[in-house]
């Protein structure tokens, strides 16, 4: 398969008046061609840090890229200069934001906003921009597109503006689509509806979607490949079916328990103990051993590498080690992984109506 | 739309009454008369006098007659100079006090815009700390205060420009920077602040992530929204710079109204005091109704809430 976007030894940092927050450690994860590779994780894990990352997004100061290369083609983005990145962005890498409430201009009529990327990468008139704009509204589903591509985003409402801002992100026909938390701000039924809308999309256009979420019902819905992120390190990476049916870190079983599921009512949710460790100083050995029942005295001691357990899936965990104790995930939770069907929906995608 | 500004004319001119009432009643509490060198007059030409201008009324009845005279147009004459129309008076001194309030207000508005923008792009470096420093000093120290530093060093030590007097463009750059001093230092601190909140707002990350120039970003999508707070401090401003305009003409001896106020305070120029007062009353009020208009211009949410007709 092709690999369209290849991220290796990322590091991000932040300078701030305590000192050197480490948002993200050495990520490494690749994208192929058509296909979505979700990045899961609880908040600041770094999910949202890499994906800006990419698009090189990150205000700078006080962040900056500390090392690692982002290859794009044959191209590391991490090196390009401002106004070789500005030709990138928008038209070969879109990014959709989280909240459509505040990620619009409130006083620029949509299609303005559309059409603003299409007047900058495709040299296009005003009112050809204006022609595409309204096809764009059409085809993310927007009724009357005609009448509303002269309307302001007060105007709409969430789900319709989150259908905006993806017309706005596919504007230039982009190769890499980077969706940071697209349906968190937004209701059940409506996440569904833009799920579904993101899937159709792809479909159409060949997109590869880089899908940020911490909602795992979400992922089992709409990826085809998964890394987990803990700690500005990706722990565990693997198809939809090797995370969901066979997950091998402690961390993921951990989401997998405290996933709550709509199916049955008699199982016990399952927190994860603890909080995230404090990136101003990272702890030594794997950053999750203090929250891990597992966690042996080498996790305390040294950083676990990438074990191998298929050609698509490595997890970093002592557990995995040939030395190491075999440990079976809790009960309730191997209960819950056989439940878990991911090529089914989790939630009710099809039953969406297109009136928000 | 129409309806919105009917209701809010009306409203004015209930405003405008309110004002001339109270400031009449005010006026009658000033001490001494109107006329100069009162001792060296009898008895009988004060009587005469005061019965000539109506001044021997009850002051109910003399509230009643200005009021039926302001509502037909009619100001009055003046006490000082005789017999002369206060409307006359008050255009033939409209003229200076007009031409330096408009120009202090857009060369303050635009050079405050141009400091707040470029201290909010260039935050925390030394650019951004000078202009507040300037914006600090032009807020702290009063226009009168910078009118006579200016006089004394520009005017009379280097001799570049005019002391006083109204006689040409040279004649008006003194009193702009005075009473400009104040605009430039409050729109470029609130502009600052605007473009700051902005520049952290969803919106300008998605304008980035299109790909736009950071010129675009800041001229399309930030100037434009951070200015929409701007406009609601214009109005006050606009009222600051006018009666920082009274003691300014006072200073640099501009024949202008604010001078004509003060004077005819000093000399209890009953006529003049309305006149003037109402002047700037009604000045005030229509500057406060086009910044309510202006905010529905630049900002839709406003528009629409104003009501579609």
């Amino acid at each position: 398969m092709e690999k369209i976007l290849e991220v290796n030894d990322l590091h991000v940092s932040f300078d701030t008046f305590a000192g050197e927050v480490q948002a993200v450690r050495g990520v490494n994860f690749h994208l192929n061609k058509g296909e979505t590779l979700a990045i899961v994780g609880e908040s600041g894990s770094g999910k949202s840090v890499t994906s800006k990352a990419v698009m090189r997004l990150i205000p700078n100061p006080p962040g900056r890229i500390k090392e690692g290369e982002i290859k794009f083609g044959d191209r590391d983005l991490a090196q390009l200069s401002e106004k070789e990145m500005q030709k990138i962005r928008g038209s070969e890498i879109s990014m959709i934001f989280q909240d459509p409430m505040t990620s619009l201009n409130p006083t620029m009529t949509i299609g303005k906003q559309i059409m603003e990327g299409l007047v900058k990468h495709q040299n296009m008139s005003k009112s050809e921009a204006k022609e595409r704009a309204v096809e764009l509204l059409k085809l993310v589903g927007i009724p009357n597109a005609e009448g509303r591509v002269n309307e302001f985003p007060h105007q709409f409402s969430g789900g319709m503006r989150q259908r905006v801002v993806i017309a706005i992100a596919l504007a230039c026909n982009p190769r890499v689509l980077i969706a940071d938390e697209p349906t968190t701000a937004l209701d059940v039924t409506i996440q569904a509806q833009i799920l579904e809308l993101l899937n159709d999309l792809q479909e159409k256009m060949g997109t590869s979607i880089i899908f940020i979420t911490h909602d795992l019902g979400v992922v089992a819905n709409i990826a085809d490949r998964v890394a987990v992120m803990y700690a500005g390190k990706i722990v565990e990476t693997g198809t939809v079916d090797e995370i969901f049916y066979n997950p091998q870190h402690p961390y993921t079983w951990g989401l997998l328990g405290s996933m709550p599921s709509l199916d049955s009512t008699d199982e016990e949710l399952i927190a994860i103990p603890g909080s995230p460790p404090d990136l101003l100083d990272p702890p030594k050995g794997d950053a999750f051993a203090p929250r891990n029942p597992y966690a042996m005295k080498i996790d305390t001691e040294m950083e676990p590498p990438l074990f191998k357990i298929s050609d698509t899936h490595y997890a970093a965990t002592w557990l995995l080690h040939e030395k190491a104790p075999k440990v079976e995930p809790p009960g309730a939770i191997k209960k819950r992984m056989q439940g878990m069907a991911p090529s089914e929906p989790i939630i009710g995608a099809k039953d969406g109506g297109k009136n928000v | 739309m129409g309806r919105y500004i009917g209701g809010r004319i009306i409203s004015m001119l209930i405003t405008f009454l309110i004002i001339a009432s109270l400031t009449f009643f005010l006026m009658k509490l000033l001490p001494g008369t109107p006329f100069n060198n009162q001792d060296k007059l009898t008895e009988t030409q004060i009587v005469q006098l005061n019965d000539k201008y109506g001044l021997n009324d009850p002051v109910p009845v003399q509230y009643f007659n200005y009021m039926k005279n302001l509502l037909s147009g009619d100001l009055g004459v003046s006490f000082q100079q005789d017999g002369r129309e206060v409307s006359t008076i008050i255009g033939e001194r409209i003229g200076p006090s007009a031409y330096l309030g408009l120009q202090s207000l857009v060369v303050g508005t635009i050079i405050g815009l141009f400091l707040g923008i470029i201290a909010a792009l260039k935050h925390n470096s030394f650019l951004d700390y000078g202009t507040m420093v300037i914006a600090v000093l032009g807020i702290s120290i009063p226009n009168f205060v910078i009118a006579g530093l200016m006089q004394y060093w520009l005017g009379v030590k280097w001799q570049l420009l005019p002391v006083a007097y109204w006689d040409g463009f040279a004649y008006t750059i003194m009193p702009t920077i005075a009473i400009a001093s104040i605009v430039v230092a409050t729109i470029a601190r609130f502009m600052r602040t605007e473009m700051l909140e902005v520049l952290g707002q969803d919106y300008i990350t998605t304008a980035k992530a299109k790909g736009l120039s950071s010129t675009a970003v800041v001229i399309r999508h930030t100037i434009r929204n951070a200015s929409i707070p701007i406009i609601t401090i214009m109005g006050p401003l606009v009222v600051g710079l006018m009666t920082g305009t009274l003691v300014i003409e006072q200073i640099f001896v501009i024949p202008g109204l604010g001078e004509k106020f003060v004077n005819s305070i000093l000399t209890n120029d009953f006529p003049i005091i309305m006149g003037t007062t109402l002047f700037f009353s009604l000045l005030f009020i229509i500057v406060i109704l086009i910044v309510d208009i202006m905010y529905g211009i630049i900002d839709p949410r406003i528009r629409l809430a104003g009501g579609k007709s």
